[in-house]
């Protein structure tokens, strides 16, 4: 009943959440309009798009636990779609970073991923969710059959390498990477949890 | 029979003693920077027309040659966007969290090898020497530069006053510590207080100032009032900010950073395109300033100031000595 209820409800308000995961980007334009992004732009609209991709590989990363903890198909309705914001969001902070930011000047880029641990672990990432964006559609889904869930655990991959990205960018104060680690963690601790229940449960029978 | 009448203020309504002290010190506190600037001051600086910005205008200092045909970073920028870790940890902090900051009275004191130790206030600290307009590149360690117009006074002139002794062979400024006025200091983010160093030839460079002010206005409280180092062929962490103490040594001071991430910042410091750090490019940096679509910059080796300070480190392998 409540499932159904749920169901329908995601259903109806699909296109909604589909603007409410637009606004970040909303907000860049109407402060980039207003200048309002601060003394150094760039580095506001890297930082702003790499913090709503780790939101949104977050929010698709829960969508599992949701339904594991509330019994209810519906969170899984959203899930392509967080994902596919995440790809979005990361899209923008990747070409942020080679356009504005280094105007595709490679043989700087170049260097700048090798030399940094945190840009070659945060290219690393961007480049795995590429397959994953590609066979994101419901046909790849089929013409994968078993092997695409295989390949679409890298998203796990993807998580830990964006959150050592985030952490090893930061100075000094740790505290907003390490809410992200935590975030993380709890959601595979979520997931280990619930595997080992249902391991119990088949081993009883 | 008792009667007793119910009182006709709530709790809640009550201001308590610690907010009652607060609005007191504060508001004696805005009361005494008004008074006690424009006192310290005077002959110096003329209030502006615009008194509720509170900036104070420095009229008596020397036009020099320095940095004459850069474009200067606005204003605004500079004064909205640095690192001033006792303000937060966040570039839009200090322009925010330092507005209570208290820069006057200020006194600065003088010990280590020297004569006698010595204490200066900051209004005498102004007549040491005439005023200078310094035009400078401010380049920080994390790929960003500007352009700031410095208000100042070189720091050999204090050094002279301080009459340094011959085991002096470096200087150690040490900044403010005050959790109460610098709420950053809260959190133990750098072992406080701020501690920077310069060896002795490097703080008798004619480049390296103590400055009191930038665009022509006595420093504001989030670029490190009332008085800060300025060493313009170093990262931006080497200017200490907020002065208390100055101390001559005969040892390499153990400076605030190195200590932090002693394979991340070294004592030099030299801005230097060819060392790299292992987490930004040092080889461009981004003018602020600039908007959108400015690309990045070279970074110049000393941040262009070679020809004045090359001869310092001679011999020096500058990628072991970062």
């Amino acid at each position: 009943m409540i499932d159904k209820f749920l169901n329908l409800l995601f259903k109806k308000i699909k296109i909604l959440i589909f603007f409410l995961c637009l606004i970040p980007l909303f907000r860049l334009f109407y402060l980039g309009l207003n200048s309002q992004l601060g003394a150094n732009p760039i580095e506001f609209i890297e930082r702003s798009t790499g913090t709503w991709a780790l939101v949104f590989l977050m929010l698709s990363l829960s969508m599992t636990p949701l339904r594991q903890l509330t019994g209810s198909n519906a969170y899984i309705l959203n899930r392509r779609m967080l994902g596919l914001f995440m790809f979005f969001y990361a899209c923008l902070h990747v070409l942020t970073y080679l356009w504005i930011d280094h105007y595709f000047d490679f043989d700087e880029i170049f260097k700048d991923v090798y030399k940094h641990p945190y840009v070659l672990v945060g290219f690393a990432a961007f480049m795995l969710t590429i397959p994953l964006a590609i066979t994101s559609t419901r046909s790849m889904m089929k013409r994968l059959g078993g092997r695409w869930k295989i390949l679409h655990r890298a998203v796990y991959l993807i998580g830990l390498l964006a959150v050592l990205h985030f952490l090893w960018l930061v100075k000094k104060d740790h505290t907003e990477p390490l809410i992200y680690v935590g975030v993380f963690f709890l959601l595979l601790v979520l997931r280990v949890i619930y595997k080992y229940r249902s391991y119990l449960r088949t081993s009883n029978l | 029979m008792l009667i007793t009448k119910k009182s006709d203020v709530i709790p809640s309504d009550i201001t308590s003693k610690e907010n009652f002290e607060n609005r007191r010190t504060l508001i004696k506190a805005t009361g005494a920077s008004i008074v006690t600037a424009s006192g310290i001051f005077t002959g110096m600086l003329n209030r502006t027309a615009n008194a509720a910005s509170s900036k104070q205008k420095i009229s008596n200092f020397v036009k020099t040659k320095y940095g004459v045909d850069e474009k200067l970073t606005p204003y605004d920028d500079v004064t909205s966007y640095n690192n001033y870790y006792e303000f937060g940890t966040s570039k839009t902090d200090p322009s925010i969290e330092s507005r209570l900051f208290e820069p006057s009275p200020w006194s600065i004191s003088i010990e280590g090898a020297v004569k006698k130790n010595k204490q200066i206030g900051i209004e005498d600290f102004f007549r040491l020497a005439p005023l200078e307009e310094r035009i400078y590149r401010m380049r920080c360690v994390e790929g960003w530069s500007m352009v700031i117009p410095w208000l100042g006074l070189p720091l050999s002139k204090l050094i002279q006053w301080a009459e340094p002794t011959a085991n002096a062979k470096f200087v150690e400024f040490i900044s403010l510590s005050d959790d109460r006025m610098m709420p950053g200091q809260r959190i133990p983010v750098l072992d406080w207080p701020y501690v920077e160093g310069l060896r002795m030839d490097e703080a008798m460079n004619p480049l390296t100032i103590m400055a009191l002010g930038m665009y022509g206005e006595v420093l504001p409280n989030q670029n490190g009032a009332p008085l800060r180092l300025v060493v313009p062929w170093k990262y931006g962490f080497k200017g200490a900010k907020a002065i208390v103490k100055i101390r001559f040594t005969e040892t390499m001071p153990k400076t605030s950073w190195v200590k932090a991430g002693p394979n991340e910042y070294g004592f030099y410091a030299n801005v230097n395109p060819t060392v790299d750090h292992p987490r930004w490019t040092q080889s461009s940096e981004r003018r602020i300033g600039g908007g959108l679509f400015t690309p990045r910059i070279k970074t110049q080796m000393f941040n262009g100031y070679t020809e004045q300070v090359g001869q310092l480190y001679t011999g020096l392998d500058l990628s072991k000595n970062f």
